[in-house]
């Protein structure tokens, strides 16, 4: 096991320098530049701020410098917010990117998992073609249309809950949350309904039923966790998507988490700030995989490592 | 899809056929089986028909309606949907007739996906087969290449390029087409590397067929059912990923439009004029869940392993 974990781990290393790399160059080829104003400085003035940002220097330079800031985890001082870092700047959003995201993870596993197994349970009646239909409509329907409507419905013709901002308190958190977990949660059902078709089809199910234990059993002892495996190696894939989707939730609900950050700095050509958001999450994503790659391994007795 | 329905292998033989005056009895081939199964499945046809419907509003509309997209009609600024003065999805905040926009929007969706998808087509077709019929180190190589391209957050990577390369409707096309060749490199390399050990390509080599020729000709084809399905669930997300972008505003730009770009102005106004949310909406919404429909369908059909 040590050995699949530090192999696994060893692949990191390699998809994160890439990541870095290619941010990095990519937004050095940028037509434009951080400073550029409508009104042009002098050019003393230009060379200090360059001087101060290292801009002056040759790019391999400055590469191999931000690879050396990185290792520190330090991802230097943001180009338009002038008082703040990036790191102050991600420590600021991400706990509220993070309670929304993690949150809609779960409610997404929960939902999603139960609504595939009653499907699969029911399969072929009205209860699992409704349920799937649904579930079609919950990925087919982007987040950022049911996000508006819902904002409509709840929000501004009901009046129950606000339709943007952030406060640390539920309210604020129920429709983001539910949007963003809306895909997943479909896109789970429809996954745990067929892995769980599959295993209930498969011999071992069929000697448990014939030893008389009870529906209930069956499913909780016997098919529930070789029926999760696709789910859980989804996780990754879910993980990533809901990262992307928080991307519009936090700006259609006007959520200060990183997602705004990185479409604010984006249009400004804040460097920092961009690769340090696109380093963080790949960071985030290349970490979640694997665990989820150790969890797999650990349920699924056929890996061998 | 009418081009398919002939037998993979009769196809590359009917010269062969016609001149011996080969008249066999008429068959059920495999793509006829999988007709059959996909026009059985109601939620898949009915799917098809809506899409077709949508499809052809959506390229002949712009002609039949009165308005242009860019035309602004100072006298109906806001306008709600109404027979009366001929704007029958309303209009927007500049007095463009929505119903037109709608329609050249998805235009612009529609071909974003056929494109965006048939650059991910090319790329995953070509690197799949490659890393499956050489094999050995260079599959390897090549699919651990794969898997790195997997753990990186790519919505940000085109959100990146949207901004660093500017707006631009052939860029759109590339990036989203390019990120999402992943998969199907994946399934055409396993597809490939199951192939490859069958009689017929070890007759091909055995006869001296160049790699490159027996690619071509013996491995691409029978690769066809995997790929049409595979296609089919692109293109709704290769729509989906366009109007992602052009809703945070880096898609296509004004006076070009898409179904996302029309979702994102209709959210801005949606306390006061619902309508220019809604009928965009609507139609993204119905031509993905179509989209997706027929793709499960197509995949049941021709993939029947899991029918009971």
């Amino acid at each position: 096991m040590l050995k699949y974990a530090l192999n696994r781990l060893a692949w990191a290393i390699p998809t994160l320098l890439l990541l870095i790399t290619v941010a990095f160059f990519m937004i050095r080829v940028a037509p434009g530049g951080p400073f550029d104003s409508e009104k042009s400085l002098p050019p003393e003035i230009e060379q200090n701020i360059k001087a101060k940002y290292h801009l002056d220097e040759p790019v391999i330079q400055q590469y191999f410098r931000y690879l050396g800031q990185v290792l520190r985890f330090d991802f230097g001082p943001s180009f338009q917010y002038r008082d703040w870092t990036v790191n102050q700047l991600i420590a600021d959003g991400f706990p509220v990117s993070l309670s929304i995201g993690a949150l809609a993870m779960l409610l997404s596993f929960v939902l999603g998992i139960g609504i595939g197994t009653m499907a699969a349970l029911r399969q072929n009646t009205g209860l699992d073609h409704g349920l799937m239909g649904v579930a079609m409509l919950g990925i087919s329907i982007p987040n950022f249309v049911i996000a508006p409507l819902l904002i409509l419905a709840v929000a501004i013709n009901l009046g129950w809950l606000p339709s943007g901002g952030w406060e640390w308190n539920w309210r604020n958190m129920v429709l983001p949350v539910i949007t963003l977990a809306l895909p997943v949660t479909a896109y789970i059902a429809r996954l745990m309904r067929g892995s769980m078709i599959d295993v209930l089809n498969s011999d071992f199910i069929r000697t448990a039923r014939a030893k008389g234990l009870s529906e209930i059993t069956v499913i909780r002892r016997h098919a529930m966790k070789p029926a999760l495996l696709p789910v859980i190696s989804y996780m990754g894939p879910a993980a990533a998507g809901l990262i992307t989707g928080s991307v519009v939730i936090e700006r259609i609900f006007a959520i200060p988490g990183i997602g705004s950050y990185f479409v604010q700095g984006a249009m400004n050509r804040d460097y920092t700030l961009v690769m340090g958001v696109v380093i963080f999450y790949g960071v985030l994503i290349i970490a979640f995989n694997f665990i989820v790659d150790l969890i797999y391994a650990w349920l699924n007795p056929r890996i061998q490592y | 899809m009418s081009k398919q329905q002939q037998p993979v292998d009769a196809r590359t033989d009917d010269a062969f056929a016609q001149a011996l005056e080969f008249d066999a009895v008429k068959g059920r081939s495999l793509w006829d089986d999988a007709r059959h199964r996909l026009f059985k499945n109601r939620a898949a046809v009915v799917s098809l028909v809506t899409l077709g419907i949508i499809v052809i509003t959506v390229i002949v509309g712009p002609w039949l309606v009165p308005w242009d997209a860019d035309f602004t009609d100072w006298d109906n600024i806001y306008s709600p949907p109404s027979l009366s003065n001929g704007h029958y999805f309303g209009t927007d905040a500049v007095g463009r007739d929505l119903l037109v926009r709608t329609m050249e929007g998805g235009r612009i969706s529609l071909l974003v996906g056929l494109v965006a998808t048939l650059v991910s087509l090319v790329i995953g077709v070509a690197y799949g087969t490659i890393a499956g019929y050489f094999g050995g180190r260079i599959d390897q190589v090549m699919m651990r290449i794969v898997d790195i391209f997997y753990a990186l957050p790519f919505m940000f990577f085109v959100i990146l390029l949207m901004v660093v390369f500017g707006r631009n409707i052939i860029l759109v096309f590339v990036a989203i087409g390019a990120i999402n060749w992943l998969d199907m490199a994946r399934i055409v390399r396993g597809q490939t590397l199951s192939l490859k050990r069958t009689e017929f390509i070890e007759a091909a080599v055995t006869c001296g067929a160049t790699p490159f020729n027996v690619i071509r000709r013996h491995i691409l084809p029978n690769l066809m059912g995997v790929v049409m399905v595979y296609i089919t669930l692109t293109i709704p997300q290769v729509i989906l990923v366009e109007s992602f972008l052009s809703f945070l505003g880096l898609g296509v730009q004004e006076p070009m439009t898409s179904w996302g770009a029309l979702v994102n102005d209709g959210a801005q106004d949606m306390e006061s004029a619902a309508w220019i949310l809604v009928f965009p909406a609507i139609f993204l919404s119905l031509t993905l869940y179509c989209l997706n429909y027929i793709g499960d369908g197509l995949r049941d059909a021709i993939d029947p392993r899991d029918q009971g």
